[in-house]
């Protein structure tokens, strides 16, 4: 089938603004998207910039927003984006995120607000002479929120994340629930305390827009609500 | 450093989510309850001046019309807060339109409050 890329482009060097370019590729329904940005690169124009690496959805390198929805390109299917043949499809970098090169955007914001909840584990007191154990019930609690790629598609997605930067994002507060949620962990208060600041998880308005972009399918309005749960009942 | 930041910690957004939750939970218990008083209990042609008069001399009623006022006000200051808060980055800014909001809020609330408590027609 013959369909139509439209791409958002942007090159430091020669544009001022962000314009669109569109490109005819012969592909399959079975390709995926990113399938279709490596042929346009290879063969087409190759000063398109993107970034991937693992190419099956595990790294979180190729978030864009495919026809207007969060995604990774080497998950999507180009069925699910096209309908018949002569079709459209529309890429943009993730919003909310400098552009720096086509797809590419400044990562930086979104990685400091990880490293803010200090995402490693915390021994508290001296270690146990072989494994630290968990049962797995307790294991069950953090096995959405350890599911998390980084690939930011939740963060670009959120619309207090896009006009106010200075929130911590969605993707951090599921990080911080991995840890807050871990019954080996020893630091829960100081990550609870975090999440209780003003850029922490109260400026999360429920927008719900993480949770249908999260590629991994981990509820995280859910997440965050029993983050604020937790920060509730730590200060009463 | 990061220690004493983490440490001096307010609780003042947990309260107002916590607020919020419950201020919505009465008020449409508060709303519903006014609506069937005013409009359902009573027919259309009793809704007089008189039969307003009447109700409002009863503190129970005075005391169920401050409660709607003070807590829609409230609640809905504070989601006017928050979309302030998110949506004007510049700070001068965020904080002028902030005291007049609060400032405009602030005088329904004692207008509203002053026109029930002395609201005497006799």
């Amino acid at each position: 089938m013959q369909i139509n890329v439209k791409i958002l482009r942007f090159d430091p060097d020669k544009d001022k603004k962000q314009h669109w370019e569109t490109y005819a590729v012969e592909c399959q329904p079975s390709d995926r998207v990113l399938d279709v940005l490596n042929h346009i690169k290879w063969y087409i124009d190759p000063t398109l910039g993107f970034r991937r690496s693992c190419a099956h959805g595990i790294c979180g390198s190729d978030a864009m927003l495919i026809n207007g929805r969060n995604r990774l390109a080497c998950k999507t299917l180009i069925r699910n984006v096209v309908t018949g043949n002569a079709g459209t499809i529309t890429v943009e970098p993730i919003r909310g995120l400098k552009v720096e090169k086509d797809m590419v955007v400044d990562m930086e914001p979104f990685f400091d607000a990880y490293r803010s909840i200090m995402p490693y584990f915390i021994a508290d007191g001296a270690p146990p002479a072989a494994e630290y154990l968990q049962s797995e019930h307790d294991a069950e609690r953090m096995a959405h929120s350890s599911n998390c790629i980084l690939c930011a598609c939740c963060t670009t997605s959120c619309p207090i994340f896009w006009v106010n930067g200075s929130y911590i994002g969605p993707a951090a507060i599921v990080q911080a629930h991995r840890f807050i949620f871990d019954t080996r962990d020893g630091a829960t208060q100081q990550r609870l305390n975090l999440m209780n600041q003003n850029t922490g998880v109260w400026r999360c308005r429920t927008a719900y827009n993480c949770t249908e972009a999260c590629p991994r399918d981990i509820p995280i309005t859910e997440l965050i609500e029993e983050v604020k749960r937790a920060v509730m009942y730590q200060q009463a | 450093m990061v220690d004493a930041k983490q440490q001096a910690h307010s609780n003042a957004e947990l309260n107002w989510w916590i607020f919020m939750r419950i201020s919505g939970l009465l008020l449409i218990f508060l709303v519903l309850g006014h609506i069937y008083m005013t409009f359902v209990q009573v027919s259309e042609s009793d809704a007089t001046f008189d039969a307003v008069v009447g109700k409002l001399s009863q503190p129970a009623w005075k005391f169920y019309d401050w409660l709607l006022l003070t807590l829609s006000l409230l609640h809905g200051v504070n989601g006017a807060r928050y979309s302030i808060e998110d949506y004007i980055r510049s700070r001068p800014s965020k904080a002028w339109v902030k005291i007049l909001f609060f400032m405009v809020v602030a005088l329904i609330f004692v207008m509203g409050t002053i026109g029930l408590l002395a609201f005497n027609p006799g």
